[in-house]
């Protein structure tokens, strides 16, 4: 059924309906009121969950990883300095190979504060193992957040579902919500996996030297996931007649320009791109909506045709530029001709990403031979 | 550590499979119990206050594990009959 | 001599230690590991952080415990433990004892945010404290769970301020149930964690665990060491019931400080005036704890 409702709104109305055991989670803007939802439900019974008050993030992903090992599927949500608060214990997570879905709502790190749109959070913590989505609407977060469980579930890694704070998280969107028996057939119950049982003793996380070992094993995972999270989209989309893909290119087949870049932002660039088509220059848009693993095969192939490529980044990595950037650079290296890479930083801290950004950056990227390292957008004179 | 594991009988991450008793702790003491059986009541004292289980009742008395004991001494001192005797320990 | 003699055994039998685990010679912590466990039996489920009970609990491929154990990051070791609980609830598995076993650094220390939550909020596990009064495992640095005048690796010298008083912090969160216990007394402490297991709510036990190695004494003397930090005060054995009820176990010996304190070179720094003020803290601290068990006189004789 249609409803009009916030992204935010979507994330705990999708957890609702994929029936987690335990949620642990403590409130931060712009997340809280995922929380405050998510607590109602368990106060009224629409969901049969333990709901664990914790005292900080850091808290709320121990119970996680806890509840978890004990064979309980789990979910917590949070942002920025939350995120960052458990950053241990996302290698923590993944190391135990456990499935546990987070949402995140993507908001700048402090120092100095600012509660908006901005995804280094997330973008900070891409070496810790966990699945990471970007999302562009309302719908697919509350989508993504189902397939997440799936795939979680599969491989044995955490997922992370990321959503910009305020631009997706209080913004009211249409969201086509299933009934609760829809996402039961398409979410299996949890297959029993190595978990505390008195009846079946072990000890999880003792000490190794045997570390390399279960470090390529969660590698190979890794590898793997690719796979199953566009198995599962496909799967997804042959319930709901909804899919998204692991990337999604937007008149890529024939642009010599190629925009880069993850989350709303996109959605900027594809109005802007028509207006260029209409004028002649041919320029394609790519959301990554995948991170990690980082869909390099995909992504050669989208790119392999441009003249130049424009990544946009709203996310910063202090000493190497933006963090999207990078990937795509190491990802098209080996390509066999090579392709100039114009980098830019822009939106950080929720500034506004309006169609004259997304125009000023291509002007720039056309009428630029050779890329100059990262150019900053929207700052003061 | 020995043994040798191949990759496809790992688990997922370090989920113990094995415990810890074929590590023969014994070769860590620098000095052996003694147990005088003559002078022994049976109290169980020696038993309940060894901190690496390396005494174990055996059909009507108390044994020392010497595979495991590392000569902390405890059960000596505790002793209330002085039953038990520490002496250093020998190596061939 | 031909007197039939029967075995006794004055703890319950059945061993959830493996031998073969690499706890030090003399090791308190083990001895207090093998207590509780067979206090609770094969249901429960053991969380470990960091400290000196991670590796005594095996490395892989190795578990030195019969029952199933999950090692968790260091600040986590209470709301794992909740968290645990709030699994086994909902998967409708009950009777099963979740226990969470921090030593001084994870519950003094680091831990102790996590703790006060959950206590705070009432979480059904049993939270044991072992207490070997510093950081052992890497190395006896101090915590604040050290004595004051003690020795350790980053108090030189000395510690300059007391022990923290957790049983006090732990009392203020009302929490159903809260004792001292100690490796010196075996089946006393059997008999608290019994008495834990048969409540429900947040169960706080603290066990005075003595270390040789970091306490500077020879290995055979833990026992003897640990009855005469009850028998001369320093470490009282008592019970708290929802913070406010409290009963002393055994009242307050005539023996001097000095017996405990001789036999151990991490107070070789401990001069005169440091005696007296721990002598001076010890008699306040009885004096608070019989004002608080209601009673001026005798207090009970459990052990």
């Amino acid at each position: 059924m249609k409803e009009v409702i916030s992204s935010n709104q979507a994330v705990s109305n999708a957890v609702r309906l994929c029936r987690p055991q335990v949620i642990a989670a403590y409130p931060i803007t712009p997340q809280s009121s995922v929380v405050e939802m998510i607590a109602n439900f368990c106060t009224n019974g629409d969901l049969q969950a333990k709901f664990i008050t914790v005292e900080s993030e850091h808290s709320a992903m121990a119970a996680c990883i806890a509840a978890s090992a004990t064979g309980a599927r789990t979910f917590t949500a949070t942002s920025s300095q939350g995120l960052a608060l458990m950053h241990e214990l996302l290698h923590y997570a993944s190391g135990l190979r456990l499935p546990i879905v987070m949402a995140n709502v993507n908001r700048a790190l402090a120092a100095p504060f600012n509660i908006k749109a901005d995804l280094s959070d997330s973008l900070s913590q891409r070496d810790t193992g966990w699945i990471q989505f970007y999302c562009e609407s309302g719908q697919e977060v509350f989508d993504t957040i189902i397939q997440s469980y799936a795939i979680s579930e599969q491989v044995l890694l955490p997922v992370m579902v990321n959503l910009e704070g305020f631009i997706l998280s209080h913004t009211y969107e249409i969201v086509d919500i299933p009934k609760q028996k829809e996402v039961d057939s398409f979410l299996p119950l949890a297959q029993p996996r190595h978990c505390l049982d008195v009846e079946d003793p072990v000890l999880i996380g003792g000490t190794t030297d045997l570390y390399i070992n279960f470090r390529y094993k969660l590698h190979q995972a890794m590898e793997a996931a690719t796979m199953a999270c566009k198995e599962i989209d496909t799967q997804f989309q042959r319930n709901f007649d909804r899919g998204y893909g692991v990337i999604q290119p937007y008149h890529c087949e024939d642009s010599d320009i190629m925009i880069v870049t993850a989350g709303t932002i996109a959605g900027t660039c594809r109005a802007v791109t028509d207006q260029y088509r209409k004028s002649g220059l041919n320029i394609g848009v790519l959301r990554i909506r995948l991170f990690r693993p980082f869909p390099k095969d995909q992504i050669c192939q989208v790119l392999a045709g441009a003249k130049k490529v424009a990544v946009i980044d709203r996310d910063f990595s202090p000493g190497c530029g933006g963090v999207i950037a990078q990937e795509v650079k190491s990802a098209i290296q080996g390509l066999r001709y090579p392709i100039p890479v114009y980098e830019y930083i822009a939106g950080l801290g929720g500034q506004d990403v309006t169609d004259d950004t997304i125009k000023t950056i291509i002007n720039h990227t056309n009428n630029t031979q050779e890329p100059e390292g990262c150019t900053w957008i929207g700052l003061l004179r | 550590m020995k043994g040798q594991y191949r990759m496809k009988d790992m688990p997922v991450t370090a989920i113990s499979f094995l415990t810890t008793e074929g590590n023969e702790t014994g070769d860590w003491r620098s000095q052996r119990p003694l147990l005088d059986s003559e002078k022994c009541n049976r109290c169980g004292l020696c038993w309940m206050y060894c901190p690496d289980n390396a005494i174990r009742p055996e059909q009507d008395s108390f044994k020392i594990l010497y595979t495991y004991c590392k000569g902390c001494g405890i059960c000596a001192k505790e002793c209330p009959r002085g039953a038990i005797s520490m002496v250093t320990e020998e190596r061939k | 001599m031909d007197r039939p003699t029967q075995m006794k055994f004055p703890i319950p039998e059945e061993e959830f230690v493996y031998p073969g685990h690499t706890a030090c010679p003399g090791c308190g912590v083990v001895l207090a590991m093998r207590y509780a466990l067979k206090a609770l039996g094969a249901k429960t489920i053991m969380v470990i952080p960091p400290g000196c009970s991670g590796p005594i609990s095996g490395a892989f491929p190795f578990s030195a415990l019969k029952i199933p154990v999950l090692r968790v990051a260091f600040e986590t070791t209470a709301i794992s433990a909740s968290g645990i609980r709030a699994a086994l609830e909902v998967m409708g598995k009950k009777e099963i004892n979740v226990l969470a076993w921090g030593g001084d650094g994870a519950t003094f220390d680091i831990g102790l945010q996590a703790l006060s939550a959950a206590a705070e909020r009432n979480d059904d596990i049993i939270y044991v404290c072992c207490d070997n009064e510093a950081y052992m495992n890497t190395g006896i640095q101090r915590s604040s769970a050290t004595p004051k005048g003690a020795w350790t690796t980053t108090t030189p010298g000395s510690k300059d301020v007391p022990k923290k008083d957790i049983v006090r912090i732990m009392a203020a969160h009302r929490v159903p149930y809260i004792a001292t216990a100690s490796v010196g007394y075996p089946m006393d402490l059997i008999k608290k964690i019994k008495k834990a297991r048969d409540t429900s709510g947040t169960r706080f036990i603290l066990i005075f665990t003595p270390c040789p190695i970091g306490w500077r004494y020879s290995p055979e003397l833990t026992i003897r060491v640990a009855k005469l930090a009850t028998e001369t005060g320093i470490f009282p054995l008592y019970e708290i019931e929802n913070g406010v009820r409290y009963c002393l176990n055994r009242a307050r010996s005539k023996r001097p400080l000095e017996e405990y304190i001789s036999l151990q070179g991490r107070f070789r720094n401990l001069d005169e005036q440091g005696l007296q003020e721990i002598e001076e803290r010890v008699k306040n601290n009885w004096e608070y704890l019989i004002r608080m068990a209601g009673e001026a006189s005798s207090a009970e004789k459990n052990v």
